[in-house]
């Protein structure tokens, strides 16, 4: 008797709603961050799917990394860091991988690099401990007025390039052959399109970190391409669910004591397995009905 | 005598160190459809490339309904090679077609009023009206090809470039996509240059057959270039057209056309330009 086992997690540090409101007050900033950054990430996540671009995502976000690590180490701006790595990343890959295949290897071979060069700038940074990991894993918690400047700076950049080049680069992202057949300057459209990619990869990194960045750019955009094929449809979903995840998941953090990270990944993973559950539900529905078509 | 579509003169196309062809001289009447044929890497593609104002001529003219060659000219529509969409594009049958009329828009992605009746009759226009709202990666390559029609269509082009559009289709999708492009030119006038590696599909609508090998080429009804003598002498070794149950068969062709079962392949003649 009298032994008690106290769990390494209780149930209080995932969700506990004491001093809601007054940590909300607190967590203002990352939350502002966060709907732009799920909104604008949602919408280029419908490119990033619709041109194969998923693992190149990672790549830009581990020379990210490296660059926010060297602002850091220097003692820059960490965001002007992350935003230079993810630059440099998103031409070279740009620039060098017009071609799937070739666009792969140089993402296998820059992202490893990148990663290793940000753990050194890490290793030798002798500072807060804690911003060490944060930039691997998100470090929301600490978006700083200038900081929350330049992320919705980045995201309105981002948002107003997208929607300026939307038709042009959905059409070369779909139908690449006939849009260079209808004269569409695709080079230019591809490299802008890295552009925009990279800054708003730097912007994620910010808040959920380089590990995780798919969690906002590919996983909405493609939970909502399961389950909708229009193209108003699919990035209003998508924006939806990028909105929802990053939101949602802060909201949830600040009534727990866990990282934002986690929640941010998981409601996105949800959305994602239920969107799959739905397509799948329908496309049996539609089959079989096509199935009874085909058979008069 | 009505404006030729298409004026092709002294065309000469050199790559990479290599002529592909040269003296080139083709006059394209509206409502006429010419076949090119030739074997891979004899620069079918490239030609066409050339005519779409992306690759330029190294000696020569084309002009088209009149005026010079020019990137993104809207009297031009390009059906490109079926390359099946994968399940799960996130693209219905019509938007596949709408990206004809709206593709090129620059600005906020605003539909404007028409579109939709547009896109509806070019829809009506091939015949996929009614799976116009279905995900383009569950039609058949047949279906998907004439959506690609339908997107070539969106601005009634005058000229009409079709880069192997009947490659991996079924005999009846290759009957089925020829008589709507065939239809076409007979209602609207357009002209049409067909790349094909199979005449036979196409034979009963070929005004003319331009076809180009080893840097030569000949010009003609079917009946003069698709000639024993006339091909051996193209090639400069023995081939033999044969003629056999309503089908014509090129036997003996130096560099194994008509088969070639990797498509991309045959746009090996192309830089690295993308196509």
């Amino acid at each position: 008797m009298g032994i008690a086992i106290r769990p390494a997690l209780s149930w209080s540090d995932v969700f506990s709603f004491e001093d809601y409101g007054e940590l909300l007050v607190l967590m203002r900033n990352p939350l502002i961050a966060a709907i732009a950054l799920g909104i604008v990430g949602g919408l280029i996540g419908v490119f990033i799917m619709q041109r194969d671009m998923a693992f190149a995502v990672h790549g830009i976000s581990e020379l990210s990394f490296a660059g926010a690590a060297l602002a850091l180490l220097v003692g820059g701006s960490v965001v002007f860091g992350s935003l230079a790595g993810a630059i440099v990343a998103a031409l070279i890959i740009g620039l060098l991988g017009a071609r799937a295949r070739d666009r792969n290897s140089i993402v296998g071979v820059l992202m490893p690099f990148g990663l290793g060069l940000g753990i050194l700038f890490l290793s030798l940074y002798e500072g807060r401990s804690a911003n060490r990991f944060s930039l691997l894993t998100g470090q929301i918690v600490a978006v700083g007025d200038t900081d929350l400047a330049w992320l919705l700076g980045i995201s309105a950049v981002v948002f107003v390039g997208l929607i300026v080049v939307w038709n042009p680069l959905r059409f070369d992202s779909l139908d690449p052959q006939s849009a260079e057949a209808r004269g569409l300057p695709v080079q230019g459209l591809s490299l802008v399109f890295m552009l925009l990619l990279g800054a708003i990869v730097a912007a994620a990194v910010h808040i959920i970190g380089a590990l995780l960045v798919m969690a906002l750019l590919v996983t909405p955009a493609a939970a909502a391409m399961r389950i909708a094929h229009g193209p108003v449809a699919v990035p209003l979903l998508s924006a939806a669910f990028g909105l929802v995840s990053a939101a949602g998941g802060i909201l949830l953090a600040i009534a727990g004591t866990l990282p934002v990270s986690p929640y941010i990944t998981t409601i996105s993973f949800a959305i994602y397995l239920v969107c799959r559950i739905v397509a799948w539900r329908r496309d049996r529905v539609v089959a079989s009905r096509r199935t009874r078509a085909e058979a008069h | 005598m009505t404006d030729p579509v298409l004026q092709i003169s002294g065309a000469g196309m050199r790559l990479r160190g290599r002529d592909l062809w040269q003296g080139l001289d083709l006059d394209l009447a509206p409502g006429e459809f010419v076949a090119v044929l030739g074997p891979s890497g004899s620069g079918k593609t490239t030609l066409l490339r050339a005519i779409l104002g992306l690759q330029r001529l190294t000696e020569g003219r084309i002009r088209v309904a009149g005026r010079p060659v020019r990137r993104g000219n809207r009297r031009v529509g390009y059906i490109p090679q079926q390359r099946p969409f994968p399940l799960g594009t996130s693209m219905r049958a019509r938007d596949l077609v709408a990206l004809g009329v709206n593709g090129t828009r620059f600005g906020a992605p605003i539909p404007r009023p028409g579109d939709r009746a547009r896109v509806d009759a070019l829809l009506a226009a091939v015949g996929a009206s009614r799976y116009a709202d279905d995900p383009v990666g569950s039609l058949s390559g047949g279906e998907q090809q004439r959506l690609r029609v339908g997107q070539a269509l969106a601005d009634q082009p005058p000229l009409l470039l079709c880069d192997e559009p009947l490659s991996s289709l079924d005999l009846r999708n290759q009957r089925a996509v020829t008589h709507i492009i065939d239809e076409q030119r007979r209602e609207t006038g357009a002209g049409v240059l067909f790349v094909t590696h199979d005449i036979n599909p196409v034979l009963g609508s070929v005004d003319r057959i331009l076809y180009i090998a080893g840097g030569r080429f000949r010009l003609g009804t079917p009946d003069e270039v698709l000639r024993s003598d006339v091909l051996t002498d193209l090639y400069g070794s023995p081939v033999e057209v044969v003629r056999t149950g309503g089908r014509l068969l090129v036997a003996g062709v130096p560099e194994g056309e008509p088969h070639h079962p990797h498509h991309d392949h045959d746009h090996d003649d192309d830089s690295e330009g993308g196509f």
